[in-house]
């Protein structure tokens, strides 16, 4: 297993997620400027968070249009595991390669604060090792995470298992108190409909060492651990 | 070739709440006393400078860019592509 962290100009979480890989998970994993990136050579890639191009125009679409997104295409269409953590998730939309929009967050403010969210299925390669209804302890960071589609689109990602993690309450229940950002059904991410490409506005990469968490846990690992596996 | 000034406004949909305007309206302006104001939608707004031979060229060279880069994202935003005037 071979990944590629994609660094964009105004990436910062690229380090931190290349980091879990390669020390904490032991997985071969490259940083590789977007400019450079070629898609056969690797069997995964991770969009990593951050601020690409300063979230100009709207956050994530000049991104899209970079030459990686090409390869990332690619690979996706291969079937290869393509995760996008918060600026990522945006980069992945805004390419469509995943459906919807993530907008300012409901209260207008950036939000940096750990929260709760609820694995909604088992059936994607990057929470197969996680039960379903599992609750993880995760931190956010962002402006705009908030999810919204259209109601027909919110109907099709439910009827195809495609929400995979929604903010919920410490008792694992979604509320309005327990959705930080507005985000339509509560949603935190998404897969598409191969499952093969995961959005996610939390950031599982700071959340992958104890010495990180205030609750002594390392929840993001398990959903990075799967691309040790895979 | 003429130049023309092309006005790109990009709002959310009425499905698509839109915070930065609610929160202009209820903690500006309505604080501020003009309440005869009843909302406020925020959006973007670029300005762009296209030459073309005409007006109509000039509008459609913009609309093909707009759709063709997603300016906007269609499924939470609508898009007005005007005619300014034509450039200094």
């Amino acid at each position: 297993m071979k990944v590629a962290v994609i660094q964009f100009p105004g990436s910062n979480c690229d380090l931190d997620i290349f980091h879990v890989l390669r020390n904490v998970l032991h997985v071969e994993t490259n940083l590789v400027w977007h400019k450079n990136f070629n898609g056969t050579d690797y069997d995964s890639a991770v969009l990593p968070g951050g601020f690409s191009y300063g979230d100009y125009l709207r956050a994530g679409i000049i991104a899209a249009h970079s030459p990686a997104m090409k390869h990332i295409k690619e690979m996706a269409k291969e079937g290869k595991p393509i995760v996008g953590i918060c600026n990522g998730f945006q980069i992945l939309i805004e390419s469509g390669l995943l459906p919807g929009a993530l907008l300012r967050n409901q209260g207008t403010a950036f939000i940096c604060k750990w929260v709760k969210i609820r694995n909604e299925t088992s059936n994607t390669p990057f929470t197969k090792t996680i039960r379903k209804g599992a609750i993880l302890d995760i931190p956010i960071a962002h402006a705009e995470g908030r999810y919204v589609n259209e109601h027909d689109g919110i109907r099709e990602l439910n009827e195809n298992e495609q929400i995979v993690f929604r903010y919920v309450d410490n008792q694992g229940k979604t509320s309005e108190n327990s959705n930080p950002n507005g985000s339509m059904d509560s949603i935190a991410g998404i897969c598409s409909l191969e499952r093969n490409i995961l959005g996610l506005m939390p950031h599982p990469e700071r959340a992958s060492e104890t010495i990180l968490s205030p609750f002594s846990g390392s929840d993001g690992l398990r959903i990075l651990s799967s691309l040790a596996q895979i | 070739m003429p130049q023309f000034t092309i006005e790109v406004i990009i709002e959310n949909k009425k499905m698509a709440r839109d915070p930065e305007g609610e929160t202009i309206a209820k903690e500006l302006i309505t604080r501020g006393g003009f309440s005869k104001v009843k909302s406020v939608r925020a959006g973007k707004y670029l300005r762009l400078v296209v030459e073309a031979d005409n007006e109509v060229q000039a509008q459609q060279i913009v609309t093909d860019m707009a759709n063709t880069l997603r300016i906007f994202n269609p499924v939470v935003h609508t898009c007005s592509i005007r005619i300014k005037s034509e450039a200094e």
